[in-house]
């Protein structure tokens, strides 16, 4: 019994101990600018990295997303007669919760892992420390500009996302399903506010790629230098951040539209 | 992969970025840069607003003129006082029109029509309308009717 309480209080201790390296490392990070001459080519070759590479992923999700959504929306709607507001449903799912949250997860998969695989290599095989040995900081030259990506990346992806749901519910709902397209659009802008729900969920996805970005650089980072270790840290890049994502969800959307 | 070819992949994803959000501005959100010209603002005291709320739309003859701004309680004649915002350019809204809640199909969003008066003179901003038509109520329709009203 006391033993089982001794390796929860352990268990404890370590995970106050991570969050707080996690946040060490971040302060670090952060505080070392990118340089706007050198660190910028790095940054932009990240960008491609990071977000041009996962940008075939968030298309055809967002597609298929969308498609669904207006399949499903007006298999329910028109059950009341009303599958002219399908357009305000899949405007709002997507540009409030779906697009920021779909993307987020699927970038945890597609670019959190790839950066913890990376980093973690790079730790394994000491490309790091020679780094240090020579005199440049590898939070400066490796993980700043990663994370500076992911942070960049994210909300665009979740932009796009959104636009592309938006017209694949349209391919379903207008072209295929016969909603009058001036109500779908007609709808969709009488309820879509700009400031409160485009805006709210541009925020929610700057918050999340930052949450993912920073996961998955420090597990990288901080892995034990062997493959077993790279395995694992990359699994808890995704598996952290998929629950992180979720879990702030919940409490940005409570924040945002909990004002009843 | 040359710094060239990442500069212009980079340089069309950021692109692509700016021009989704521009679609969500405008297209979806309905934000038009015509919303930010100048507008003048009437109100409306109303029996029952039933289901209209703020950002909804006023209309005339179907065409839409302005948006709803605020829907408050006017505490002394406990009738609901509708703040609406009218575009500049329909500057000629008769003195003696009215104001009337309607819904779009059976189900659909509750908006203000502005029904034409005759009036010569026109509403100015600050105006308050002079006759409204309170939202239909399905419920209170069938007890009126059947209690033979």
């Amino acid at each position: 019994m006391i033993d089982r309480i001794a390796s929860f209080g352990r268990s404890s201790i370590g995970f106050v101990i991570s969050i707080g390296r996690a946040g060490q490392f971040l302060g670090g990070v952060l505080s070392g600018i990118p340089r706007p001459v050198t660190g910028f080519p790095l940054l932009l070759k990240q960008l491609y990295s990071v977000g041009v590479l996962s940008l075939a992923i968030i298309v055809v999700s967002g597609l298929f997303i969308g498609m669904v959504l207006g399949l499903q929306g007006y298999t329910i709607l028109s059950d009341f007669g009303s599958e002219a507001a399908i357009g305000q449903m899949i405007a709002l799912t997507l540009v409030r919760e779906l697009g920021p949250v779909v993307t987020a997860l699927l970038f945890a998969g597609r670019a959190g892992s790839a950066l913890t695989a990376e980093i973690g290599l790079m730790k394994a095989t000491e490309q790091l420390s020679s780094m240090e040995m020579m005199g440049v900081d590898p939070l400066r030259r490796v993980i700043a500009p990663r994370l500076w990506a992911g942070f960049i990346a994210m909300p665009v992806l979740a932009i796009i996302f959104s636009m592309v749901g938006i017209w694949g519910g349209m391919l379903v709902g207008v072209e295929w399903l016969g909603v009058f397209e001036g109500s779908y659009w007609g709808n969709m802008q009488a309820s879509v506010d700009f400031r409160d729900d485009v805006i709210n969920g541009v925020i929610k996805s700057i918050v999340f790629g930052f949450v993912c970005a920073w996961i998955a650089v420090y597990q990288g980072y901080d892995c034990v230098p062997t493959s077993a270790g790279i395995s694992s840290a990359t699994t808890k890049t995704v598996v952290y951040s998929s629950l992180a994502v979720l879990g702030l969800d919940f409490v940005l959307t409570a924040v945002m539209f909990g004002n009843f | 992969m040359t710094q060239r070819t990442t500069d212009i992949a980079v340089g069309l994803f950021m692109l692509a970025g700016l021009a989704a959000l521009l679609f969500l501005a405008l297209q979806v959100s309905g934000l038009s840069p015509k919303s930010a010209k100048s507008t003048y603002t009437v109100y409306a005291d109303f029996n029952d607003t039933g289901g209209i709320t703020p950002r909804g739309r006023v209309s005339m003859a179907g065409v839409t003129v302005g948006s709803i701004d605020s829907i408050t309680l006017n505490k002394e004649t406990f009738q609901a006082r509708v703040a609406m915002s009218i575009h500049g350019e329909v500057d000629n809204i008769p003195a003696d029109s009215a104001a009337v809640i309607r819904t779009s199909g059976l189900l659909g969003e509750q908006y203000i029509d502005i029904s034409i008066g005759g009036d010569m003179d026109s509403l100015e901003p600050g105006d308050t309308f002079y006759a409204t038509q309170s939202a239909m109520n399905i419920e209170r329709l069938i007890s009126n009717f059947a209690s033979g009203k």
